[in-house]
């Protein structure tokens, strides 16, 4: 009873969301364009759900908090079971911002690819946004043009 | 042609669109024709003849390649031990019932509320006919397997962009849609438009072959009337007695079909690990492993995970800790078949070559989420007329598949409410589980209302947090595969790789079966040659 309690709070608040996503998904970035296969055409106001095929969040924050916090955890220490997720919170691998953006582009071991489903400028927003969070003091910026070469 | 006014569409844009749809079936059938579908290889498991002298072999993961690693290398004579994370063997072969719980990485436990008799399958759920070695092993170790219901007419395809959101039946989409193009087709040969690639012989029966294939009329119009209503439906159906005579539906026209995008929604089970027939076990996936382990449960020891690997020109050497009392081990062998995914290998010390170390490391691992929904009573059935198959959305759920079994049950029952893949998969698994559930069940609403009213509880499992895979399965690019593949499957040393990752089948079962028997074949023949 209390779960369904909760999921009923959750649709009424989910209403609201997805009438301010289908408003965004308009106005995102880089719409999907009529007739491109399986626009979702819904979403939340952060840029989750969007496109099924690419991520719409469009800032770091967001970024890391909707897709990156899957393995990395909200907390970005990461996770240990069988094998184990890398921390991200003070990691001293995140001192190179160049590194950081090849991994986000090109994977590593069993890491995806993730960078193929973001613009230049979102990869090197999440990867400015870990490099001056979570404990980490990187000052120093990468750019979209630097992801773009690296791409 | 009279769509031109409202779709800027030349003919060679027609012809390519019935190429990717409408022909999708014709090419396969002319595929199959030659004997290019895919099958599985399996011709029978290799024959282990000989003595094996007392040689020992470890076996690393109890999940489907390592337990027929095991029952096939006892069978031949070796002394095998396997070890397996886990406290139960299977692997992503895995049911998740009443009772169950689930702890996945960052913490987070659920509780499985399903009724006795529901659940669900996180990873593999099907069976197709075609994947010959997984269906030997159900067949020999006696796993009763059931029809899934992969294709139903009457299940819905959806679009959130289509028809205001409303779901719309399989079988008006799919009977419109090859009974308008091939409409269009029997036009064209009548304008000898195909006269290039078609003589004037095979056009006339190219003209029957169209009728057929599109439930056309006698002047080969796709129009409401008999022929077409035993494809999509009546709007009334015949029946008995006075009150009988069926009244025929009308077609959606070709431009409300065409622009809905709808007919992306149904090629699905037209490829061959999708083809009727095709099973489950009965009582969910891991009835699988639960044979197998009646036969080498003996020499499982669970509970166990792997840090390290060493092999020199005597063995090989496992060291582990027991997850339950923290006690460090070893375990020894004089060959190993290591069946542990490459997302948790790739972190694990261990002395092999350099090209086998690039080689694990090389592939990524899929994210897939999966999210099992009890409701109070099958609505689906019992208001929708469905039974069992799958209804495919844009939906980030991607798709709701119903039970294939306990049809007509009064009671509670499971389905399959969500199976997402892509960016939203990431977006999914990120979310803690209640959200993802909540999530679930309010965009399942979009095609089923009566959802919110008839929800009871759920379970999720996003792939990548589960702690004994990180991923879903491995995804090969043609790249990777062309550079690293061969080095993967090599046998370096005293070790092997086995597994869904070291197959031509990523994700599914008969994958990793077939990478163990092609492993274990190849080890005893080095293990012969002494």
């Amino acid at each position: 009873m209390k779960r369904t309690t909760f999921v009923m709070a959750m649709a009424a608040s989910l209403v609201s969301a997805s009438i301010a996503a289908s408003a965004l998904a308009q106005s995102a970035a880089e719409p999907a364009g009529v007739g491109q296969t399986g626009i979702v055409g819904m979403g939340d106001a952060d840029g989750a759900f969007i496109t099924p095929g690419k991520f719409s969040e469009p800032t770091g924050e967001k970024m890391y908090k909707r897709v990156c916090a899957g393995c990395h955890m909200p907390d970005a220490k990461g996770a240990k079971g069988a094998g184990m997720y890398p921390a991200l919170a003070r990691a001293e691998n995140l001192a190179s911002g160049d590194y950081t953006l090849y991994v986000v582009l090109k994977g590593k071991h069993g890491m995806p690819a993730v960078g193929r489903m973001m613009t230049d400028q979102q990869v090197a927003d999440v990867v400015n946004y870990v490099r001056m969070n979570f404990g980490n003091k990187y000052k120093d910026r990468v750019t979209a043009a630097q992801v773009k070469d690296v791409r | 042609m009279s769509f031109n006014s409202v779709l800027p569409m030349s003919k060679r844009d027609l012809l390519a669109l019935i190429g990717r749809s409408a022909g999708a079936s014709a090419m396969y059938f002319a595929m199959s024709g030659l004997g290019q579908a895919h099958a599985s290889p399996f011709a029978g498991v290799p024959k282990l003849d000989g003595d094996t002298k007392g040689a020992s072999v470890l076996i690393l993961g109890a999940g489907l390649a390592g337990l027929v690693a095991a029952l096939e290398l006892r069978r031949a004579g070796y002394k095998v031990q396997v070890l397996e994370y886990n406290d139960r063997v299977g692997g992503r072969s895995w049911t998740l019932r009443g009772g169950d719980t689930y702890t996945e990485l960052g913490g987070a436990t659920q509780n499985c509320e399903f009724a006795p008799g529901n659940y669900i399958n996180p990873g593999p759920w099907r069976i197709p006919h075609n994947h010959y070695a997984i269906m030997h092993y159900c067949q020999e170790l006696g796993v009763p397997l059931e029809p899934f219901m992969q294709l139903n007419y009457n299940a819905y395809v959806h679009s959130t962009k289509a028809f205001g959101g409303v779901p719309q039946r399989y079988r008006h989409i799919q009977a419109d849609f090859l009974g308008h193009v091939s409409e269009l087709m029997v036009k064209a040969v009548n304008k000898n438009a195909l006269s290039d690639a078609v003589t004037k012989e095979d056009g006339e029966i190219l003209l029957a072959a169209l009728k057929n294939l599109g439930a056309l009329d006698k002047d080969y119009r796709y129009v409401a009337g008999p022929a077409s209503s035993e494809r999509r439906g009546w709007a009334k159906g015949p029946g008995g007695g006075l009150s009988a005579e069926p009244v025929a539906s009308d077609p959606l026209t070709l431009e409300t079909v065409l622009q809905s995008g709808l007919w992306r929604n149904i090629s699905a089970s037209l490829s061959s690990t999708h083809h009727t027939a095709i099973f489950q076990p009965v009582g969910g996936m891991d009835m699988i492993p639960r044979a197998f382990e009646k036969h080498v449960g003996d020499a499982i020891r669970l509970n166990s995970k792997v840090t390290a690997i060493t092999q020199d020109e005597r063995g090989v050497i496992a060291a582990y800790v027991d997850t339950k009392t923290g006690e460090k081990l070893t375990a020894k062998a004089d060959w190993c078949i290591c069946t542990i995914p490459l997302s948790i290998l790739s972190q694990i010390e261990m002395n092999v070559s350099p090209e086998m170390t690039a080689a694990i490391g090389a592939v990524p691992y899929e994210a897939s989420l999966k999210v099992g929904l009890e409701f109070k009573r099958r609505f689906w059935e019992q208001d929708e007329q469905i039974y069992g198959g799958i209804s495919s959305t844009d939906l980030p759920i991607g798709q709701i598949s119903y039970p294939s079994t306990g049809y007509g049950g009064k009671g509670k029952a499971a389905l399959l409410g969500a199976y997402a893949f892509g960016a939203a998969a990431y977006e999914y698994t990120s979310l803690p589980p209640a959200e993802r559930i909540a999530r679930t069940v309010e965009w399942g609403a979009k095609i089923h209302p009566q959802y919110k009213a008839e929800f009871l509880n759920g379970i999720s499992v996003g792939w990548h947090r589960v702690p004994w895979t990180q991923g879903c399965f491995g995804t090969w690019s043609p790249e990777a595969r062309a550079e690293h593949y061969k080095n993967l499957c090599q046998i370096d040393g005293r070790i092997m790789l086995a597994g869904e990752h070291a197959s031509y089948i990523p994700a599914w079962q008969e994958g990793g079966i077939t990478s163990a028997l092609d492993a274990i074949g190849r080890l005893h023949q080095r293990v012969m040659a002494g």
